[in-house]
């Protein structure tokens, strides 16, 4: 699907410029311009995709219908679902918590909607598709859907409503079956041009960090050896994964900065699962979240409710290593 | 005279928000107040599910994204 562009890059670089395939740089400006034309095609196309979906699926549209609707278990594949369609911002989880729970929506749902929003957004399906492809997107996709709903599924069993902050309880305690909402009754052309608006806020948002991410990465690409991190990290250690995990956690950095770089460290021999874990635990998990939630909740619960996640990023990065 | 609340978290996108409205009251002259919201519990009555949202007389115009300076002009003079 992308050859053309690969034979441009090669054009650019090795006839226009004149720089030598053979040469670290010739290699390294080739990726980094290969790579950021292709990010910039999927990402517009993608986020447009996401736009026109979630014009007619607002998440008030997928509150209120999952406040009003009791499907016996498959609201959590719901929920999950939702979550990948939906836009999400960390500074948006606490409205959106109490909101989903002053529906009457199981804490359980709530949690796993919360999941998979940020685990799986437009952003890191564009790169991950331009970088791994579709098939590894396609697994990468799945799989924050299933943890969404395993995650959930188990945070709802603990009973954790009573680690709630007193005045989240008190909602829970006066929750009240959401209406049915007015919908706008737009054509698509019409809804189209603030669409295609809000994707280019998006793609401006966050191009920044693309180009610092293929910049590093082209880097690397270039002057470390093929298998550079075989040596360091294989599937044969059983802690790389757990460790991945952790590492990703604490660092808040957005899907488009790092799997450009993360793309690269594959490329140079560690393993992909590996590499999924630690990018799960980046994009789905960071401080400033906790800090935001810690409003809603107690400590003891946002640790659960980290720990918890971080197990099941954990176990399906075992998994991509045995599948993939 | 217009009431106008923006209310968010206090992230980049709410702060945006809040800058815009200033700017597009001073550019269209319209008399209005400014309140920002920053309070959770206080945000949480007007049943907001995504942040920053505009807010002209008690109406949620703009939901879940950054409204941009001409839009709210807009907006106002409606």
């Amino acid at each position: 699907m992308f050859d053309w562009l690969q034979n441009f890059s090669d054009w650019l670089i090795y006839s226009v410029f004149g720089i030598s395939a053979k040469t670290h740089l010739g290699e390294a400006l080739n990726f980094f311009v290969n790579d950021t034309i292709k990010i910039a095609i999927l990402l517009f196309l993608i986020t447009i995709l996401m736009g026109v979906v979630n014009s007619y699926f607002p998440v008030e549209k997928i509150r209120n219908y999952l406040s009003r609707n009791k499907m016996y278990g498959l609201e959590y594949l719901f929920a999950s679902s939702f979550g990948v369609i939906t836009p999400f911002c960390s500074c948006s989880s606490v409205p959106l918590f109490i909101g989903f729970v002053k529906g009457g929506i199981p804490l359980g749902i709530t949690f796993t909607y919360l999941i998979t929003a940020p685990l799986v957004n437009e952003v890191a399906i564009a790169i991950f598709a331009a970088s791994f492809g579709f098939k590894v997107t396609a697994i990468y996709v799945a799989t924050g859907i299933v943890l969404g709903i395993v995650g959930g599924f188990t945070l709802g069993k603990f009973k954790l409503e009573r680690h709630l902050t007193p005045w989240v309880q008190n909602i829970i305690a006066n929750a009240e079956t959401e209406e049915e909402l007015q919908e706008d009754k737009l054509t698509l052309s019409q809804r189209f041009p603030a669409i295609l608006k809000e994707a280019f806020n998006i793609v401006k948002g966050v191009s920044l960090y693309i180009v610092i991410g293929i910049a590093i990465g082209a880097s690397m690409h270039g002057f470390l050896p093929t298998g550079f991190f075989e040596h360091y990290i294989n599937k044969g250690q059983w802690y790389a994964v757990p460790l991945a995990v952790l590492i990703g956690i604490p660092m808040y950095s957005n899907a488009a900065g790092v799997i450009p770089i993360i793309q690269v460290l594959v490329a140079k021999g560690i393993p992909l699962g590996t590499a999924i874990a630690f990018m799960m635990g980046v994009i789905g998990l960071s401080l400033p979240e906790a800090m935001l939630l810690k409003k809603v909740m107690n400590l003891k619960l946002i640790a659960i409710y980290f720990g918890t996640i971080a197990f099941f990023m954990i176990l399906s990065g075992y998994l991509f290593n045995i599948l993939l | 005279m217009k009431h106008i609340k923006v209310l968010g978290t206090g992230c980049a996108k709410c702060k945006t928000t809040y800058n815009n409205v200033l700017e597009a009251i001073k550019q269209t002259g319209i008399e209005a107040d400014v309140t920002k919201i920053e309070d959770i519990e206080e945000m949480m009555k007007y049943n907001v599910l995504t942040t920053p949202v505009l807010m002209i007389d008690e109406v949620a115009k703009v939901k879940g994204r950054v409204a941009d300076i001409n839009e709210i002009k807009k907006i106002l003079t409606e």
